[in-house]
């Protein structure tokens, strides 16, 4: 009898455990708001939270600017911006916390992995999605999805034509991050384009995310091979350990990076005079001469106190492209999520748009971004646009 | 009719009975407040991998509570279960039909293979003792992430092509499709997976863990682990239960990497979901629910998984916050001055009781 006591008295508290859990919960989705309610998702703990952050920032950097100018049509935007630890199932954890919030419009999130996962649930809702960064082209299958960033097949095309019309080399070899999605996107097409082309790949290394701190053995492939380009699909950090290892080696090929690589003269502790003549090709370069990115630039570092990169460039035209795509179709912030969705992306092929990250940016029926990307090389520790 | 609960004075059994219950009762509350509607998105998304931590934590448990032995390879064994079911469910997709089956064979499938590898990782590793059996163990977990972010599978008209490192050298037809895409993983996974299949596993993990540790192989297990010269001296076989009870360990925790792997519809192995640093979040469950102690495994699992969702209102102190609260859990369990501050509190309880009952 006692211990059936003991029972009852046990469940009982685990009904009041698990009930007061509970009970902030019922709120459901939008609808009845008077401030539009956008969401972000993106790292902003852990490996990969500096990408995280300057969505953040810039997008918050967008979002009061646009509120203090008015807002859209008279109404303010709320913004929240949410964790997922680059991690899927934190992802996902971000995003229903956002909905429980409110959100109607999602511009995440900032990494391709978790991108996925959470495209999927957006589709379900029929939410309008704006990834800032995430690349890979799993992300825009469903046509609620778009993108502000290029895709990574497109990068490694553009890269490889680009290197093959130029006649900057012959021979070309590659090192990769065969754990990252993006890195082994742009790869996968770059060879394939290569052998188009008729360049000559003579080394194609890869290392992982658990081997990123010694390229040597890589390095000494790529000479052996007589490389006389060598290609950097993958981000600034471990790219300026490659070139610092390389100038130990005496090993001076051409190097060749993507959007990754900027951010690469903010590296600390790096000798920025090894850069000197690294190529890259990037949506956006944080000393361009035009206004847009100009303003940009200056509050960004008002704000933060630093220079912006690629990543608060893409959030910040983000932001600015969800506000374009308000105003063409005129919904109210009293919509659900769903039915907001469905306007907006219809519009969306509508839209051109003049970003810091691109002029007259479209964008085609699966959500990708059309866009030129600029060539730059770095010269006296700056970006100069290549012709 | 008393004599028919005489069991119930046993405390361990009793104990086992009070999980069971908390586990059904905790399950039917959840469902009850779905079916009304009053439980948040947040929540709702979260309860399968409460589910999946807590079986990974009761297989770990078992490892280190009743074997002994200290293993940091158990999300390696998560994954495996993960990517074996969730290519077997890639594979089986257009054949089978119904939900429950197609569970129920990758259930099975990863169940049997991260029990395999347990098994076959057992052999050299269990030699090995304490802090030795900790990296070995640390490090197949590791090998085992590597493995399979450079393997590629893909199936075509003509069957099923693997190939390590390279994807071109699948040589398959143009109407091949990946199923394993190296870092990319496994994407399309179908959404097996619910609230009521995780209950169902956690129960059955539990069955299975509590009637081996109070059988006669269970009671050899836990000699060996308190005395293995002494269990050997008496004719046990040492290195046959050690190796019995690691792999049972093992494929419980490729269980709940099956519930993972059918919970979301995009499966990689990363240092996030799948490293060491799973690996000895798993440990802290345990040993924060008291080492021995299945029930306190489940608990700390739930806790810890849902904590840092909770405190997401903190923005950026939030894991700060997190670690903070699990230092200060940890003292309250486990400091000496707090054991010994409780038991005086549990010791004016009991007397109080007892006084009552002789009044």
């Amino acid at each position: 009898m006692k211990s059936l006591k003991k029972l009852l008295s046990l469940s009982l508290v685990c009904v009041l455990a698990v009930s007061a859990l509970v009970g902030c919960g019922g709120k459901k989705g939008g609808g009845n708001s008077d401030t539009y309610k956008i969401g972000g998702i993106g790292p902003t703990t852990g490996e990969a939270a500096i990408y995280g952050t300057a969505v953040s920032n810039a997008a918050k950097l967008a979002v009061d600017e646009i509120n203090a100018a008015g807002g859209i049509d008279g109404k303010k935007i709320e913004f929240d911006f949410q964790d997922d630890q680059n991690d899927t199932e934190k992802a996902v954890n971000a995003y229903n916390t956002l909905k429980d919030w409110g959100m109607q419009i999602l511009m995440g999130t900032v990494t391709t992995q978790p991108c996925v996962e959470v495209a999927g649930k957006t589709a379900a809702d029929n939410m309008f999605q704006l990834t800032p960064s995430a690349s890979s082209t799993d992300v825009i299958v469903n046509d609620n999805a778009f993108q502000v960033c290029f895709t990574d097949p497109n990068q490694g095309l553009v890269s490889a034509d680009y290197i093959a019309d130029n006649a900057l080399a012959k021979k070309v070899a590659i090192i990769y991050d065969s754990s990252s999605v993006y890195s082994s996107g742009i790869e996968e097409q770059f060879v394939k384009e290569a052998a188009v082309k008729g360049l000559e790949i003579v080394a194609n290394e890869a290392f992982t995310t658990d081997s990123k701190t010694d390229f040597s053995t890589q390095l000494q492939k790529a000479q052996d091979g007589g490389a006389e380009l060598l290609f950097l699909p993958i981000y600034y950090t471990e790219a300026s350990i490659i070139l610092t290892q390389a100038n130990t080696m005496g090993f001076k090929p051409v190097f060749f990076g993507v959007d990754g690589m900027d951010g690469i003269l903010g590296v600390e502790n790096f000798d920025t005079s090894l850069a000197e003549g690294v190529m890259l090709l990037t949506p956006f370069a944080a000393d361009a001469e035009d206004e847009a990115t100009q303003n940009f630039v200056k509050a960004y570092q008002d704000a933060y106190g630093e220079v912006p990169n690629q990543f608060a460039a893409d959030a910040y035209d983000a932001i600015y492209i969800i506000k374009a795509a308000i105003e063409k179709t005129g919904v109210k912030p009293d919509l659900s999520a769903g039915e907001m969705g469905d306007a907006l992306k219809s519009v969306m092929s509508e839209l051109s748009i003049d970003g810091v990250t691109g002029k007259s940016m479209t964008w085609d029926e699966q959500g990708a971004v059309s866009k030129s990307p600029m060539a730059v090389v770095i010269e006296n520790g700056a970006y100069k646009a290549m012709q | 009719m008393k004599d028919k609960f005489n069991f119930l004075k046993n405390s361990s059994v009793k104990s086992m009975f009070v999980t069971y219950a908390i586990v059904i009762v905790a399950y039917l509350v959840m469902e009850a407040l779905m079916f009304t509607g009053s439980v948040n998105y947040l929540l709702m998304d979260l309860l399968v991998p409460l589910c999946v931590y807590s079986i990974v934590a009761i297989g770990l448990c078992l490892c280190v509570g009743y074997l002994g032995e200290l293993s940091l390879g158990h999300a390696g064994f998560m994954c495996i279960g993960a990517f074996t079911s969730a290519t077997f469910s890639s594979l089986t997709k257009e054949f089978i039909s119904n939900e429950i089956v197609a569970f129920l064979l990758a259930f099975v499938i990863g169940t049997i293979f991260a029990g395999l590898f347990g098994f076959l990782i057992g052999i050299p590793v269990l030699r090995l003792r304490g802090d030795y059996l900790a990296i070995v163990t640390l490090a197949f977990g590791e090998i085992i992430k590597n493995i399979i972010n450079v393997l590629f599978i893909g199936k075509d008209s003509k069957g099923i092509h693997v190939a390590i490192v390279d994807p071109d050298a699948l040589k398959m037809e143009a109407d091949g499709k990946y199923i394993i895409n190296g870092a990319k993983g496994i994407s399309g996974t179908p959404h097996l997976s619910n609230f009521t299949i995780g209950v169902i596993l956690i129960l059955i993990s539990l069955f299975i863990v509590y009637n081996l540790v109070h059988s006669r192989s269970g009671r050899a297990v836990m000699a060996i682990r308190d005395n293995r010269i002494a269990a050997e001296s008496v004719g046990l076989n040492v290195t046959g239960y050690k190796l019995m009870a690691f792999s049972i360990s093992a494929a419980i925790a490729g269980a709940g990497g099956v519930l993972y792997a059918h919970n979301l519809s995009t499966l990689t192995a990363t240092p996030a979901n799948f490293g060491y640093n799973m690996s000895i979040m798993i440990l802290v469950f345990v040993v924060l629910g008291g080492m021995r102690s299945f029930r306190g495994s489940i608990i700390a699992a739930v806790l810890l998984t849902m904590l840092p969702e909770m405190l997401r209102g903190l923005s950026d102190y939030r894991m700060l916050i997190y670690s903070v609260v699990l230092i200060a859990m940890m003292l309250f369990n486990w400091s000496p001055k707090f054991k010994e501050l409780r038991s005086k509190y549990a010791g004016v309880f009991k007397r109080n009781k007892k006084s009552k009952e002789a009044v």
